[in-house]
């Protein structure tokens, strides 16, 4: 895990120009990813979790967007790269899966062409050659009867197999690192199982880096390394994912790992038959356009344990006795009791 | 769009992110309107149009039918600012007063296409099945005809006359109508809070009036601006051919077809009629596209975010 | 806070008398140029007075359309649905629209479920104008009030639109609404999948709150099994428009009896990493059959990983195993309907 980054961002911010004002979507996110190694950005929908990925890749229109910031890959930064220079890395470099394979897929073409254009014009393979390696493709990603499916389109198959098709396409040009952007969200629970299992083996069997933007902690705590927790375009939360789960360290996690049904442990025991209630986080996250001065989460939180919350950013910062060069980190200024959730 | 999900503009969690132009209230398309330049002159040549309706003999300097034999055929001049026609009337008299027929007839003749294209389209694009088939077929058939022989077709049968020209342009442009509200009823009985209001017990009037009517409104609307281009459009026609109104009531299809016999002596007596027409009709036309920009809020953001890449 | 239903929070409700009982039911779609898609196959489900039932399967099994079939919003092809020993498939409209207050329904996306054009007081208070409810304008607005506050919204919320809250307070408005007719029994249908994480826990809360005061019944259909688990008293599993297995929850989810229910229990991920890593998942193999041309015998045959002789020959039947925990599957012993005459002398009981 000591690896080179393959890719790190440092200090990205993405604010989006909107008729109401600027809305701070990312504001300061730092993070790498190693070869072979999984990183899991968790968040609720609007923690900029998507958009943070997604601007490294030209994804964000600019404008409205301005990024800033570093994303430093293979020796390139990102964010300063044009649009040309950033379609060369977009496959053969980063590849992405995205949550819909529906509307990432071309409905008229075929699947077959789907996959050999990127091969065509990335990896300079002709037709023929290009054709032959999208059969092992889909082969490798577990479609039976590859061949004929080349010349399927994207509607002749079921939601999951469209989107191990998406992972084939993302494969094609054996990408340095791959972006799964709630790639299992539609997916039923036995499929997404297919699919979580699917990207372990290949990234086993290829090294890649895979960076996983999801809502879901259930999916993050069986596949990532290290888990990082954005709330209001900040992280609020990172570490290795059993420090994590095992000793949250920030409120909206704790928070948000209480709010879960757990299958497993059945919590009957209200009043009479009823089930008790679950943890809630009270309130909504805030609008980007007003961010609340201080910890973003401040106005939300049960704890408030230090005046400079409603006032100053807390800096994220390693938590009591953590170590090593990827320590587990928290941004509060001060620190919960530890609560052992094992 | 994948990449703008998690934006504060999606449907996100954070409810108080919802831009507030999402309703289309009155005052937030009249503003919507305004924004754009062209719209804004439109609905000022249509107020005055309206005003110049409305008031027509009063803001008129010359009585309808005030003839003065002396006068004839007469070129613009400080007295007849529009010049006068062969029989001495004053051009621009008649122009102005021609605007209140002309406003007369496009408003009934598209009230009477609106309300029974309405009706029929929600009532075939609600029940489909054999409803639908039925209407929609007749409809086509209506459809199938050229609009003006239709109207002659059916002013054969009535005869001429005002009236009659209301009733033909309205059966003319009743399958429009239809179609335009049976195609997005189609959409709308499909959406969930259709079936939420069923799942309540609410019956089929109810949900077509109270749900199915009020999201169908934006279509409708602008198809309206534009069907008034055309029926006034069609009942300068008709009076062109004389089935409209009647002579000697002034109507600017009436004066064009008079102007058309001394376009070479006196080019003024089709020309006004002819430029009051081409504005009106440009304008509803006009006001009817941004209708339709304003109205559509996916057309709206685009031309938004083209404007903020200019 | 006042608890305007029929059935008043403090005369718990006699449990186990069943309020709703499906028996046979099948909701069969026709299909240009193919055979029908069967969405719903075969049902029999009891649902009882005062208790949530969790119905949960993967999409495409059938179990949103038979909630919509229990208010027939959809329309059963065969069966029956009883509502208190009342047929529900033989009624005429004006008797609909009493059972759709008497059995209301919550939907999964709480902004495509409420009108756009309309406030949020007059989307609570159209039930109650359908059925003549609190008469009078202030009256009917004092009930809206009432209901707003019962959900957890502010009055004030009554004049805003959909758009203008956020997706949890949208569903809390959904809530309202199926409350306004003092409905026994409400499907719920995936009422927080389109949710955010921390504002599922709200809703579940408020749905279980709302039950214990106002003594209602749910039928909770949804894919997660999770949050199934926790509201839900009893769980029946469905599968290519079939129950497979249904049980007091602590049995199903503790005991799984049908190989599906043990692949859909081991495929749920849990927040625990290590946990998580020495889990045995049963990953299936392949897709879902497609519901137009289900397999013959058992339909989870074709990815089931104990499949064996008479499965693909007799159509199991759902055994008791004891305790009300049945099951649809021959490793229970070989019962059910033969498809052929090799399944006929396969059956255990071949009387």
């Amino acid at each position: 895990m000591a690896a080179e980054p393959v890719l790190a961002v440092d200090d990205l911010r993405v604010t989006i120009a909107t008729r109401r004002g600027p809305a701070r979507v990312v504001n300061g996110v730092s993070w790498a990813v190693a070869p072979g190694e999984t990183l899991a950005v968790v968040g609720e929908s609007g923690s900029g979790k998507s958009v943070s990925v997604l601007s490294l890749l030209g994804l964000v229109p600019r404008p409205p967007a301005t990024v800033t910031g570093r994303a430093t890959f293979q020796g390139q930064d990102l964010v300063a790269l044009p649009e040309e220079a950033l379609r060369k890395v977009r496959g053969p470099g980063i590849a992405m899966v995205f949550q819909d394979p529906m509307t990432s897929l071309n409905p008229v073409l075929t699947v077959g062409r789907q996959l050999t254009e990127g091969m065509e014009v990335h990896l300079g393979l002709d037709r023929r050659a290009a054709t032959e390696r999208a059969a092992e493709l889909l082969d490798l990603v577990g479609i039976p009867s590859p061949r004929e499916r080349l010349a399927s389109y994207p509607h002749h198959l079921s939601g999951g197999m469209r989107q191990r098709v998406m992972i084939a396409v993302a494969l094609s040009c054996e990408p340095a690192v791959l972006i799964a952007d709630e790639a299992t969200t539609a997916l039923d629970v036995t499929i997404q199982a297919q699919i979580v299992e699917l990207i372990a083996e290949l990234q086993r069997e290829l090294g890649m880096a895979v960076v996983w933007i999801t809502h879901d902690l259930g999916v993050v705590a069986g596949i990532a390394d290290r888990v990082a927790v954005m709330y209001a375009g900040r992280i609020v939360e990172e570490g290795a994912v059993d420090d994590l789960y095992a000793d949250p360290r920030h409120p909206y996690t704790r928070g948000l790992l209480a709010s879960l049904p757990v299958l497993g442990d059945r919590a009957r025991g209200g009043e009479g038959r009823h089930p008790a209630d679950l943890a809630v986080i009270p309130g909504l996250p805030p609008d980007p356009v007003h961010l609340p001065p201080g910890c973003p989460f401040h106005p939300r939180c049960p704890v408030r344990a230090d005046e400079r919350c409603a006032t100053e950013e807390p800096p994220l910062r390693p938590v009591p006795g953590a170590r090593g060069p990827a320590p587990h980190r928290v941004a509060t200024f001060y620190d919960l009791p530890p609560e052992d959730r094992r | 769009m994948t990449a703008l999900d998690d934006t504060p503009a999606g449907p996100a969690e954070a409810g108080q992110v919802a831009a507030p132009d999402e309703a289309v209230g009155a005052r937030g398309l009249l503003r919507a309107l305004l924004r754009n330049r062209l719209a804004a002159a439109a609905l000022v040549v249509l107020a005055i149009f309206v005003v110049v309706a409305v008031l027509g003999e009063r803001l008129a300097p010359y009585g309808r039918n005030e003839v003065s034999s002396a006068d004839k055929l007469r070129a613009p001049s400080l007295e007849h600012p529009f010049g006068t026609d062969q029989l001495g009337r004053d051009v621009l008299s008649r122009v102005l007063i021609g605007a209140e027929p002309s406003l007369r007839v496009g408003l009934v003749a598209v009230g009477i296409a609106l309300v029974a294209g309405v009706v029929l389209g929600l009532v075939a694009g609600y029940y489909r099945g054999l409803v639908d088939d039925v209407v929609m077929r007749c409809m086509d058939v209506l459809f199938a005809f050229p609009a003006i022989l239709l109207a002659i077709a059916v002013m054969a049968i009535r005869g001429r006359g005002a009236t009659n020209a209301m009733i033909a342009i309205g059966v003319v442009y009743t399958p429009i109508f239809a179609r335009v509200t049976r195609a997005s009823v189609l959409t709308v009985r499909e959406q969930v809070f259709v079936r939420a209001a069923r799942s309540i017990g609410a019956g089929d009037l109810r949900i077509m009036t109270r749900h199915v009517l009020p999201n169908v409104a934006a279509p409708i609307i602008v198809q309206t601006s534009i069907s008034l281009a055309f029926a006034i459009l069609a009942e300068a026609a008709l009076s062109f051919i004389g089935l409209g109104t009647q002579p000697p009531e002034p109507s600017w299809g009436r004066m064009l077809a008079d102007g058309r016999g001394f376009i070479q002596d006196a080019w003024w007596m089709a020309v006004f009629p002819g430029l009051a027409i081409f504005a009106v009709v440009l304008s509803f036309n006009v006001t009817g596209d941004a209708l339709r920009d304003a109205l559509d809020p996916r057309q709206r953001s685009a031309i938004e975010s083209a404007a903020g890449r200019g | 806070m006042t608890a305007p239903a029929r059935t008043p929070a403090d005369a718990p409700p006699a449990p186990g008398e069943v309020l709703l009982r499906a028996e046979g039911l099948a909701v069969h779609f026709p299909q240009r140029g193919g055979p029908p898609v069967r969405a719903v196959d075969g049902v029999d489900l009891e649902v009882r007075r005062g208790e949530t039932l969790g119905l949960v399967g993967e999409s495409g099994c059938g179990k949103s359309t038979l909630g919509l079939a229990l208010l027939r919003l959809v329309e059963p092809t065969a069966g029956r649905i009883e509502l208190d020993g009342t047929d529900v498939t033989a009624l005429g409209r004006r008797e609909l629209r009493g059972l759709r207050r008497r059995v209301a329904m919550v939907f999964q996306d709480p902004y495509a479920s409420l009108d756009p054009r309309q406030t949020i007081g007059r989307i609570v208070a159209e039930p109650l104008e359908v059925h003549g409810l609190a008469p009078g304008r202030a009256a009917r607005r004092a009930r809206v009030d009432e209901l707003l506050a019962m959900v957890g919204l502010d009055p004030s919320f009554r004049d805003r639109r959909p758009h203008e809250l956020s997706g949890g307070q949208r569903q809390r408005v959904g809530v309202a609404r199926a409350l306004a007719g003092e409905p026994e029994l409400i499907v719920c249908d995936e009422p927080i999948s389109s949710l955010d994480v921390s504002i599922q826990a709200q809703v579940l809360n408020l749905l279980v709150r709302l039950q214990r005061e106002l003594g209602l019944t749910y039928l909770f259909v949804a894919h997660d099994l999770a949050a199934v688990q926790h509201v839900s008293d009893r769980v029946a599993v469905m599968y290519l428009g079939r129950i497979v297995e249904v049980g007091d929850t602590a049995r199903v989810t503790g005991d799984p009896a049908h190989p599906y229910t043990r692949a859909l229990l081991s495929a749920v991920p849990v927040p625990d990493p290590p946990a998580e890593r020495v889990r045995r998942r049963i990953v299936l193999s392949g897709d879902v059959p497609s519901p137009a041309a289900p397999p013959s015998g058992c339909r989870f045959r074709t990815r089931c990983p104990d499949a064996f002789e008479p499965c693909p020959h007799v159509d199991p039947a759902l055994a008791d195993l004891g305790g009300g925990h049945r099951a649809a599957c021959h490793l229970h012993g070989v019962v059910g309907t033969p498809v052929d005459e090799a399944g006929a002398a396969l059956l255990d009981d071949p009387a």
